[in-house]
């Protein structure tokens, strides 16, 4: 799914696939600070996002 | 290839005679040249109606889906790949398909033929590897190895993968050099160009769905894009709409789609929906070495699980 979805141009630091346990409260944080960091620096995505009006 | 017309009809026959299938799937010619519907015969007579030649395009496993009839199918190499698949997707009975294997050498690609002559074709006929056409402009003799169809170019097994009986003496199998060049080069764009690419090949699209009804893995009862509760996808001509549409039809086709080019075939704009399914092919038989519809004893990989699966995309 992650290779299609960067098929089609959506940049592949946007998809994260993570298992974490509910015992594992750090690793759950470092993966949002992870996955927070990368998409802050691709900014806002503009693509595949449908407007409503 | 219009030289397995007979012996199709004469293997037809025989097995409606003999009253060991209940319908025989082919093709029967269409009302324009260049043209043959997919057909189905319950009559001897019937039988008589079908024919064979490099104008049929459209895949027969489409019509078996859930039958609880005994029939019979003249298939292609694609073709028999979708039964394969049906029957590993437990959609027919092996014992319920009398598969009449059609070694193939490759459709023409209609469309091409269109643009270069003009759409009021006037005859169309074949003879070995020459095929002649005709229109009101002008009258030519092409060699077919030059206007196949872009997935037969790139085409595995043009043989059947199971028959129980042949049309046709088996054709070479060929040396496919890189068949997902098509992805490769949609691979090395950057992510912009990549979006504004499919962006621009869906852009016609008019969602007449007429290349999912054409595909034979598409079966379910209702298609995520006709439920309405939930309503999984707008329904309008939304860009972003039709997008999902094909982003999420190519990604249940994945593991499953033997890019038998039906969905392009069908479609009344012109539009290349194999480039979605092409990726996934590719990153099945990347991934787990599989191309659909070759065992009749292996699931498709995301059906299954296996310790060996990648995962180096889960942290
Ligand atoms: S998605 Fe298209 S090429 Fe693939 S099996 Fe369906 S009709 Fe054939
Ligand atoms: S057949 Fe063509 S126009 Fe119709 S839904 Fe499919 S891609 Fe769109």
């Amino acid at each position: 799914m992650g290779n299609l979805i960067e098929h089609i141009g959506i940049e592949r630091e946007r998809i994260h696939f993570s298992w974490i346990s509910s015992a594992e409260a750090t690793k759950f944080v470092d993966v949002v600070k992870d996955i927070t960091e990368k998409v802050r620096a691709l900014g806002p995505n503009e693509k595949f996002k449908k407007i409503y009006n | 290839m219009d030289t397995y017309t007979e012996k199709i009809r004469s293997i037809a026959g025989s097995l409606l005679k003999e009253g060991k299938v209940d319908r025989v799937i082919g093709y029967k010619k269409g009302s324009i040249p260049m043209a043959t519907n997919p057909f189905a015969a319950r009559t001897v007579e019937q039988a008589r109606e079908l024919v064979f030649n490099s104008t049929c395009v459209m895949n027969l496993a489409n019509y078996i889906t859930d039958s609880s009839e005994t029939i019979a199918v003249a298939a292609k190499g694609c073709d028999s790949r979708n039964i394969v698949t049906h029957i590993v997707e437990n959609k027919i009975k092996r014992d319920q398909v009398y598969i009449i294997g059609v070694p193939c050498s490759g459709m023409v690609d209609k469309r091409r033929i269109i643009e270069e002559f003009g759409s009021d074709l006037t005859e169309f006929s074949e003879n070995g590897d020459e095929i002649s056409v005709k229109s009101l402009d002008k009258e030519e003799v092409l060699k077919k190895q030059d206007y196949l169809r872009d997935c037969c170019t790139t085409c595995i097994k043009p043989n059947p993968v199971v028959y129980d009986e042949l049309a046709g003496e088996l054709v070479p199998e060929p040396e496919v050099k890189n068949r997902f060049a098509s992805v490769e080069k949609i691979e090395a764009m950057d992510p912009d160009e990549k979006y504004q690419y499919f962006t621009d090949l869906t852009a016609d699209c008019i969602r007449c769905y007429a290349c999912r009804n054409a595909c034979p893995i598409c079966y379910c009862p209702t298609c995520f894009v006709d439920e309405s509760g939930p309503q999984w996808v707008g329904k309008g001509q939304n860009e972003t709409d039709i997008q999902t549409f094909h982003f999420l039809r190519a990604f249940h086709c994945a593991g499953r789609c033997t890019d038998c080019g039906a969905c392009e075939e069908a479609c009344p704009m012109g539009i290349k929906v194999r480039e979605f399914t092409k990726k996934l092919n590719k990153d099945t038989s990347e991934l787990f070495g599989w191309d659909a519809g070759l065992d009749q004893t292996k699931r498709p990989p995301l059906d299954t699980y296996s310790p060996e699966d990648p995962d180096d995309f889960i942290k």
